[in-house]
């Protein structure tokens, strides 16, 4: 494609629509009142070609409109997802098919049917972000590059029609006086204007660098995306949990056994009105009830010492003590412990004394750790009872049999056998709580049960997110970018100096108030015409002329 | 030190009533439209804000003091921020233009919000573990700060549609536009029903049963128009509801709704009685020296502003703090995705600002339905869309 060349002689990319060092109108629009300004009316691809498929494609995500509509698209699909909740905040015990309609009725229904409940990593919802990544990236490119151009290769000396066209302008009839433009170009100056000047005249300049804010944090929204799009890769993200019981030392999952921990104690603390320190919530206690002040494990932290050989003990090395709070995680490496859950008061150990049913005389007693039993306990004096079986969490199936739903002790039973003197084979008991039967006929000996101890249960969440930082960066560009933009503004007044008057005009990509302050603090007390706003005189301000960029 | 903080807000917001009469003074001074040139009226309007701003914030002190955290951390005191904010913002906009219009109309939507707020439990109460940390203050102010400044572009664009939208024939423009008034004096009929009632101790308890089959208790008090589920009340003196809700309806809640609307109603009707017009048109001649493209770009420079405070304040430190305490820096909780929702949706805006030329009229409209969305946001997804942002 050929360049187009202005009757200045500066040379311009095929399709510029204002030539870039001197304003001249290349492009049609020559009957408008006013240039549109936008992106300087440089060459922007997205314009200047449209044939190929590329192009088409290329077009299709430059748009602004596509943008906005796909950003309108996000909005609504994201908002629809809050309507019920999703499926991860559904109580876990729940079959999601069931739950949404038993709790929201019709409305559930169809909203599970429809997938709402999974909304958020719907494939749908995921193209939409996609294709939103994907348009921030080329419509940033279709602009960034022109504009840059356009504005590095800008002239001081503006064509008499660019100057007219602008929203702000003003002419100075010359009449024999000669206005010393010295005055001016100082307190344009004191207002942190930068200023270039060719044969008498000028250009005042400040804030261009904002233009580039939308196009940084566009940059820092990819990085974002980019990060959040990592998560997947493996290695990258752990995500599990931990569940800790008081004394209990484990291996931390996702660490490939680098690392131990052991929950020392678990605490619950409530706020207490007796308490001094919490007085000032009294009647907030009274109204809520019991309210929850901390919740922490006391842990330790323990490394592995070398190579583990299957099947030998792991050698471990204490690294640190920690107290885990909400708010107050303990991390290593790139390894991070939140406090999630707990349980209080799970059983731990049941104690029971073998007994003689009708004397009740007791010989010995023993201790069963629910979580680690042993499979025989002697009494000592020829008493002694087998464990041949044990259900952490019983229940009778549907024939039945006994068997446990899973292996924390929330409801344990037993099958004892009894060796005793009078009776060396053994009888056997069926034990559980509140229960004692006899299944292979009538027992001399009984296991009377003797107690229970508890520990509390912790459950710590692991987390490993190396995408984080690439997020921070991303999160960080993107501010620095939209303060950059919005807090700044690109603003330009040219002052031309002919031979019996003078041509004022500005433009600014927003905040004319300002621009327009500026321009008559410069021209104070000179026999300069202050500029006029040409759209705010038309009075078609509400017709919405597109006139930023 | 507890009462001495809510003699402070009491005096906030006698301080911002009067200043809003002031304000009215300097607005019907003809010297007092021209952007620049305050007159006296203006003056000791912005004055009296400023005092009153003091006093608010001398009860944030207060209550901060006596609480031992920062009172941000339920719907009377967020919601109370967020009324403060606004202030804040208005101070702040008003020296940038100096357009004592702004605050006829920031100061009423401000002690609004006040009052609103002052409906909810006030004690203090203890802060859950979860809410134990520095980023509690950190990541609620500057969210709110950031929602503020963008309410003050609503408040920039319901001035800009007063003056604006023809009266003298119906439209849709005057339909939706007496539908933001409708809902202004609804949040005024809300207020003042919740404190009558409420002043007169009204409580009528039910007996009903909820969807689950089982028997529970549920105090009204407001009188029942609507009760729940095969309710019973225990009180025979009471109002007794004219109809049952099903067991998936909060009964309680819609009939707060009902008695809101219905008491807007009411009131909506009496102004419109005794004037003779549509509301927005009662006020236009208030607005009649004010400069249509001023506000423009009030409303417009708000955004800008508001919209960084808002992503760092809303988005980023709530992401670093949720990734603290929550374990994830994102859950897509309700009120996340509402922040989102309102992040993505003045991000529409801009763009369409800046690319599209959406000035005037259509950037107006746009500043409304943003708050309403953050309004929505407040409102709404706190107290009917349960989340772990709940807070009643």
């Amino acid at each position: 494609m050929k360049e187009v060349k202005c009757d200045c002689g500066h040379v311009n990319p095929f399709g510029t629509k204002i030539c870039e060092k001197c304003g001249m109108l290349l492009g049609n629009d020559k009957e408008n009142k006013l240039i549109d300004m936008r992106y300087e009316g440089s060459a922007r691809r997205s314009q200047t070609y449209q044939k190929t498929f590329i192009d088409k494609i290329w077009n299709f995500f430059s748009s602004v409109k596509v943008g906005v509509t796909l950003i309108v698209l996000a909005l609504v699909a994201s908002a629809i997802g809050t309507i019920l909740p999703q499926e991860m905040y559904i109580p876990s015990t729940a079959t999601p098919a069931e739950h949404y309609e038993l709790e929201y009725g019709w409305v559930g229904k169809l909203y599970y049917e429809l997938g709402f409940h999974n909304l958020y990593s719907s494939w749908w919802y995921l193209i939409i972000i996609g294709m939103l990544g994907i348009s921030l990236l080329i419509a940033s490119i279709d602009r960034f590059f022109p504009l840059y151009r356009s504005l590095k290769n800008q002239g001081v000396t503006r064509q008499d029609g660019f100057m007219k066209r602008q929203r702000i302008y003003g002419v100075t009839k010359l009449e024999d006086q000669d206005i010393n433009l010295e005055e001016v170009k100082s307190r344009l100056k004191r207002q942190r204007y930068h200023i270039r000047e060719e044969n008498g005249h000028l250009l005042a300049e400040k804030g261009r660098f904002s233009r580039w804010g939308p196009y940084v944090n566009h940059i820092g929204l990819i990085i974002f995306l980019i990060g959040a799009l990592l998560r997947s890769v493996p290695g990258m993200y752990i995500d599990k949990v931990l569940w800790l019981r008081e004394g209990e030392r484990k291996e931390i999952p996702g660490t490939n056994g680098e690392y131990y921990l052991q929950n020392n104690e678990f605490t619950l603390d409530v706020y207490d009105k007796g308490n001094e320190e919490d007085e000032q919530y009294s009647a907030a206690i009274d109204k809520t009830g019991t309210i929850v002040k901390t919740y922490q494990s006391d842990v330790t932290l323990y490394q592995r010492k070398g190579e583990t050989i299957p099947g030998e003990k792991v050698d471990l090395e204490k690294l640190k003590d920690f107290k885990i709070k909400v708010n107050e995680p303990l991390k290593q490496d790139h390894y991070a412990l939140y406090q999630v859950d707990y349980k209080l008061d799970e059983l731990s150990t049941m104690a029971f004394n073998l007994m003689n049913k009708k004397t009740e005389e007791k010989f010995g007693s023993l201790k069963v750790d629910l979580n680690d039993p042993q499979k025989k306990y002697d009494l000592g004096k020829g008493y002694s009872v087998d464990l041949i079986s044990y259900f952490p969490d019983f229940e009778f199936d549907e024939k039945g049999e006994p068997r446990t739903i899973s292996k924390i002790p929330n409801n344990p039973a037993f099958i004892f056998k009894m060796h005793t003197p009078d009776k060396p084979e053994g009888e056997v008991s069926f034990v559980a709580i509140k229960k004692n039967v006899e299944p292979l006929g009538e027992n001399t000996y009984k296991m009377a049960f003797n107690g229970v101890e508890t520990q509390d249960v912790t459950a710590l969440t692991v987390r490993k997110d190396l995408t984080l930082w690439i997020l921070f960066s991303g999160g960080i560009i993107f501010m620095v970018g939209v303060v950059q933009g919005s807090y700044w503004n690109h603003r330009r007044i040219w002052i031309k100096r002919k031979d019996d008057e003078i041509l004022i005009a500005g433009h600014t990509n927003k905040n004319w108030h300002g621009i327009k302050r500026d321009i008559k603090q410069a021209l104070e007390s000179t026999s300069l015409c202050e500029p006029t706003d040409q759209l705010e005189e038309e009075k078609s301000s509400t017709k919405g002329e597109a006139l930023n960029g | 030190m507890a009462e001495v903080s809510s003699n402070f807000l009491y005096a906030a917001f006698l301080l911002y009533l009067v200043a809003t009469f002031l304000f009215g003074g300097a607005i019907k001074d003809k010297r007092g439209a021209e952007e620049k040139k305050q007159n006296k009226w203006a003056k000791l309007g912005i004055f009296t804000t400023i005092l009153g701003f003091a006093a608010q914030i001398g009860y944030f002190i207060t209550r901060w003091i006596a609480a031992g955290h920062a009172p941000v951390s339920n719907l009377f005191e967020f919601t109370t921020f967020f009324g403060m904010m606004l202030v804040g913002a208005f101070i702040l906009i008003y020296f940038l233009y100096k357009t004592p219009a702004l605050g006829l109309f920031a100061l009423p939507i401000a002690l609004l919000i006040i009052a609103y707020a002052s409906m909810f439990p006030t004690e203090i109460a203890p802060l859950i573990p979860a809410l134990q940390s520095d980023w509690l203050h950190i990541h609620v102010t500057t969210a709110a700060a950031g929602q503020s400044i963008l309410a003050i572009s609503f408040i920039a664009a319901i001035i800009y549609l007063v003056k604006f939208v023809d009266q003298t024939q119906s439209s849709k423009r005057t339909f939706w536009l007496e539908f933001i008034m409708f809902t202004l004096v609804s949040a005024i009929a809300f207020v003042i029903i919740t404190s009558t009632f409420s002043a007169m101790d009204y409580k009528a308890n039910f007996d009903w049963v909820d969807k689950h089959g089982a028997e529970v208790k549920q105090e009204f008090n407001l009188p029942a128009l609507v009760g729940p589920n095969e309710g019973k009340l225990i009180e025979p003196d009471r109002f007794e509801p004219m109809a049952s809700m099903p067991p998936l309806i909060n009964a309680k809640k819609l009939n707060t709704v009902i008695w809101s609307i219905g008491m807007g109603l009411v009131l909506y009707g009496l102004i419109r009685l005794i004037a003779r017009k549509r509301v927005a048109a009662l006020i236009k001649p208030i607005v009649k020296n004010v400069n249509l493209n001023l506000l423009d770009e009030i409303s417009y420079r708000s955004v800008l502003i508001g919209f960084p405070i808002f992503t760092l304040g809303a988005l980023i430190f709530a992401m670093i703090w949720a990734q603290v305490a929550w374990t994830r820096f994102w859950g897509w909780d309700p009120k996340e995705v509402w922040a989102l929702v309102t992040w993505l949706f003045y991000a529409a805006f801009l763009h369409l600002r800046m690319s599209k030329g959406w000035q005037g009229e259509k950037s107006a409209w746009l500043a409304v339905i943003g708050f309403a969305i953050m309004i929505f946001n407040l409102i709404f997804v706190n107290l009917v869309i349960a989340g772990l942002h709940s807070y009643a």
